[in-house]
């Protein structure tokens, strides 16, 4: 973060949050005749004004292949493209540039470290360490890997409706046949946030390999990769204010260094023969034919619009609304909430006795409000709990303290609805 | 207060959610079948009892929401005594009403569902009960789902 966007945060403590919701188009509309109130921001959040004309502006005057053109247009397309990637090491503070590879989303980070860091590094019997709150796409991957190599995986658990990993066990959990731990900092489906740098400080200690699925994270929040001193970190482009299909990995030099190529084809390469071929450098070999250009430019405006509002000043907005929900959510009768109370990320998952998720969800469509339903690809967990799904409000900055009372308001509604 | 929504929430699929008919299992079923929606989580096992090719009896166990769970009642409801034939020519009907809202003749108690049609994101819960009873008469052992991507 530059010093400015700094001293414009600490000189203006409090969110403008009206004058923000002008910025995004999409807020100001109608949905089934009431206003828009959108709260399924865990899933995707909405672009400001900012990333929608910057990916215009792009595609009006910019836009040609990168890395292979001699003409202008090639040109811009390159500098805009590696732009990006300086702009993302900065916003994670990443030591160099080259640590930053361009990716679809969270789900093909982690995918790129399970099949090609993975395939290279593990072996039969070794283990991997998961939480048991972990989203389906930070499970699959490493299941593909644990098949195709004959490792071992193992949960660290998650105590109960609290939704808190159990810390106190973390030693025999993290023992010296783990070779690879990867952890949600923040859950989608519970609101907990990990304590990520005491996870990656305990495995270094042990030369295990971290993994942080950033995806709830990334745009939340200030985030620093060697403050948190993890070896690979995910996020995704559209749950921070980006568009989708547009992701980063970020990968230490030297594991970057030592991972094989992920796909095969144009731009990985530095020569290509008949039969052998030799790689380009880090972080080109990791990416296989024409990259997602117009989305790394549109990330490129979301990371500096995120910077300009302030990112500790999101992170406590986020953190003001999540508290202010599961209190309100707490009040009410009939309610059972999941995940911490206190220290909670910007996010209320709960079930109401009696009335489906799915059903809940429907209703508050009826009047304009976008919520969640479901198992919030956490199947494993949502057993676990006991439960099939969930509804969950999830935030952002933009979201107001009168919208989480309107929720009240409706749930209670659509209490009275049901038990009619 | 939620006038809209009426149609889709009848009294009736509220009272059968609530209080399900048929709800058991039964012991000598002789063909069973299982519908599951993982996404939203419904889940529905179908029991019955076939004798010549007539459903002597039926009833059903499982979770889900309200729209999933009166659909399996009232569809336990309509179909003892019907032939395997009823049952497909009555899934057509069914599935005509709930995606376009028109009833093909008089569907007695299975009207309350036309309203569904309305709701496109939740056709899936309505029909689900009646894919699992076409399989079991078809003696298909695999569940049926019918969301297409299961997140």
């Amino acid at each position: 973060m530059n010093t400015e966007s700094c001293t414009t945060e600490l000189d203006h403590p409090a969110l403008d949050v009206e004058s923000i919701r002008r910025e995004f188009p999409i807020l100001d509309q109608t949905v089934n005749g009431h206003p828009l109130v959108y709260l399924d921001n865990a899933a995707s959040s909405q672009k400001p004004r900012a990333v929608i004309d910057a990916i215009c502006r792009y595609y009006e005057h910019d836009n040609a292949n990168v890395h292979r053109g001699i003409h202008e247009l090639s040109n811009r397309a390159s500098t805009a493209y590696e732009a990006g990637r300086k702009r993302a090491a900065q916003f994670i503070n990443a030591k160099h540039t080259s640590e930053i590879v361009f990716t679809r989303g969270t789900t093909e980070g982690i995918n790129l470290v399970a099949q090609a860091w993975g395939t290279r590094h593990l072996r039969k019997g070794d283990k991997i360490l998961l939480t048991e709150m972990e989203h389906h796409s930070n499970i699959v991957p490493w299941q593909l890997l644990a098949e195709r190599v004959g490792a071992e995986i193992q949960y660290l658990p998650v105590n109960d409706d609290r939704g808190l990993l159990d810390l106190s066990r973390l030693d025999e959990w993290l023992t010296s046949d783990v070779k690879v731990f990867a952890f949600t900092h923040i859950s989608n489906s519970l609101g907990t946030v990990n304590p990520a740098a005491e996870f990656c400080k305990r495995a270094r200690s042990l030369g295990i390999i971290t993994v942080v699925d950033a995806a709830q994270s990334a745009g939340h929040g200030p985030l620093d990769v060697q403050e948190l001193d993890c070896d690979f970190l995910a996020f995704s482009g559209h749950k921070m204010c980006g568009p989708t299909g547009i992701g980063v990995l970020y990968g230490r030099q030297e594991l970057l260094e030592a991972t094989p190529p992920y796909q095969g084809g144009g731009d990985m390469i530095a020569t290509v023969d008949y039969h052998k071929s030799t790689w380009n450098k880090v972080p080109h070999k990791f990416e296989a034919g024409t990259p997602h250009i117009s989305g790394v430019v549109g990330l490129h405006a979301a990371m500096d619009y995120l910077d300009r509002i302030g990112r500790n000043r999101i992170a406590r907005y986020d953190h003001e609304l999540g508290a202010h929900a599961y209190e309100e959510l707490a009040r009410l009768k009939g309610i059972r909430l999941f995940g911490p109370h206190i220290g909670r990320a910007g996010l209320v998952s709960f079930l109401m006795t009696d009335v489906h998720a799915h059903d809940l969800v429907t209703v508050a469509d009826q009047r304009g409000f976008a919520l969640r339903g479901g198992h919030h690809c956490n199947q494993p967990l949502m057993k676990k709990l006991g439960v099939e799904s969930t509804a969950r409000a999830s935030f952002y900055f933009y979201n107001t303290h009168q919208e989480i009372d309107r929720t009240i308001e409706v749930l209670k509604e659509i209490q009275n609805f049901f038990t009619r | 207060m939620f006038d809209d929504l009426n149609d889709l929430y009848q009294q009736v699929i509220l009272d059968h959610s609530k209080c399900p008919r048929n709800f058991h299992k039964l012991d000598h079923a002789t063909c069973t079948a299982q519908g599951h929606n993982p996404l939203c989580g419904d889940n529905v096992t179908l029991y019955l009892i076939m004798e010549n090719n007539v459903i002597k009896d039926i009833s059903f166990q499982g979770s889900g929401c309200a729209i999933s769970k009166a659909s399996a009642s009232i569809l336990t409801d309509s179909l003892k005594g019907k032939s395997a034939a009823d049952v497909t020519a009555l899934f057509d009907k069914v599935h005509a009403m709930v995606t376009t809202g028109k009833a093909g003749g008089d569907m007695g108690k299975l009207a309350v569902f036309a309203g569904v049609h309305k709701f496109p994101a939740r056709v899936k819960c309505a029909i689900l009960p009646w894919h699992a009873v076409v399989s079991a008469i078809d003696g298909n052992p695999e569940p049926v789902t019918t969301e297409s991507q299961n997140g």
